[in-house]
């Protein structure tokens, strides 16, 4: 339950910036090879949130997929997990993207 | 993160030297549960009543959920690479021996090694306990319901630890793979390990745990004639995910491999810290 930590971590970095104003909706970037679920994100948010600005606020969750290069045979590739290998059979790749663990942006009324 | 409310403060992380009376070094934070919760009530404004109005709009902030920790662990990384001393952040799942191998480096590298030991565990100070039996300094971090080492513990345990110039600092993390993956301490190196008792399959389950290792050590190897762990195979699925760490089959129990591990902690001063490397290159 790594989610629950990123997620009070996340209030604590929202609030820093909105202090007491309400927060309506908090844009986040979660890449699917993050090692974090948007379920549980989702569920912990609500804990996490209650009795804060934060209460009741939207969460948008952009969830990248994964991409690779490969650097023998220079593909670009859908990577569905992490074992890193190209169709290819070289296992000399590069991460593009899906390992995004970002806080974008929030929307303050 | 509290177990009643699982409200996110580290209300019951606890840091013991187990040299001082219960509570000496325990960091209380207790926040009360009232029944009666206390809410904001609607107020009317008459007339004529000021307010600061703020239009809605979006802030952007493009910043990592796990900045804070990162910042706090770059910090650990500084404090320790200021003193010459290496932290090596032991990690596996719950019984695959991870104290065992610690007791046994300590004990027989003896003075060979100085090095002291920080204990992560939800309950108890039975780990630091079989620790400190081979008389070696022992810091017990109990993470209450956390799941995981997180940087300010990392901080608070090395505080209390006090550890000497030079000196080397094994980090025994909480037994799980998946959470402490996630979570940079500011370490020297990360060691993974995984026993002949779970499956050769581990790798594949928890592909970031082993991506982010910098050292494989593969345990019990003694059992390996009566399990069906394929110790060919575990490597091959290392390999898939992570093309840098060092692989050792060993076993804390008889010793068997264990001069690859010790070879290992004598080259292992200068490992870079490639968790940090790879986190990095996704932002």
């Amino acid at each position: 339950m790594h989610e629950l930590s990123i997620m009070q971590g996340l209030v604590d970095a929202v609030l820093d910036r909105t202090g007491e104003r309400p927060v309506a909706a908090v844009n986040l970037r979660v890449g699917s090879l993050s090692g974090v679920l948007p379920d549980a994100m989702r569920f912990c948010f609500d804990v996490v949130a209650a009795g804060t600005p934060l209460a009741g606020a939207r969460l948008q969750i952009d969830e990248p997929e994964g991409v690779a290069r490969c650097r023998s045979c220079a593909e670009e590739f859908v990577l569905a997990d992490l074992i890193l290998l190209c169709p290819c059979g070289s296992a000399d790749v590069e991460v593009l993207s899906g390992r995004e663990l970002m806080l974008m942006s929030v929307e303050v009324a | 993160m509290c177990t009643t409310c699982g409200c996110g403060d580290e209300a019951n992380t606890r840091v013991s030297t187990l040299q001082q009376p219960e509570g000496m070094l325990e960091h209380e934070h207790p926040h009360v549960h009232a029944e009666g919760h206390d809410h904001p009530h609607p107020h009317g404004h008459g007339p004529g009543h000021e307010h600061t109005v703020h239009h809605p709009e979006t802030i952007t902030l493009e910043q990592n959920l796990l900045a804070k920790n990162d910042l706090l662990a770059a910090r650990n990384r500084g404090w320790l690479a200021g003193r010459g001393i290496r932290a090596l952040n032991v990690m596996s799942s719950p019984g695959a021996g991870k104290t065992t191998l610690l007791v046994r480096t300590l004990a027989e590298l003896g003075a060979r090694l100085n090095a002291g030991v920080i204990e992560g565990d939800q309950e108890t100070s039975l780990d630091a306990d079989r620790i400190r039996a081979v008389g070696r300094p022992v810091i017990q971090i109990n993470t209450g319901a956390g799941c995981h080492l997180d940087a300010d513990m990392l901080r608070r345990g090395l505080d209390a630890l006090d550890p000497q110039t030079g000196s080397t600092v094994f980090i025994e993390n909480v037994g799980n793979l998946v959470c402490p993956a996630l979570f940079d301490l500011g370490e020297t190196a990360k060691v993974v390990v995984v026993s002949v008792t779970e499956g050769d399959d581990k790798p594949q389950k928890y592909p970031h745990m082993f991506r982010a290792a910098d050292l494989v050590i593969v345990n019990k190897a003694d059992l390996l004639p009566y399990v069906e762990f394929d110790v060919d195979e575990c490597l091959r699925q290392i390999r898939q995910l992570n093309s840098h760490a060092h692989f050792l089959v060993l076993s804390a129990t008889t010793g068997e491999g264990l001069a690859g591990w010790y070879d290992w902690l004598d080259n292992a001063s200068t490992r870079s810290d490639t968790l940090t490397e790879s986190l990095t290159d996704a932002h």
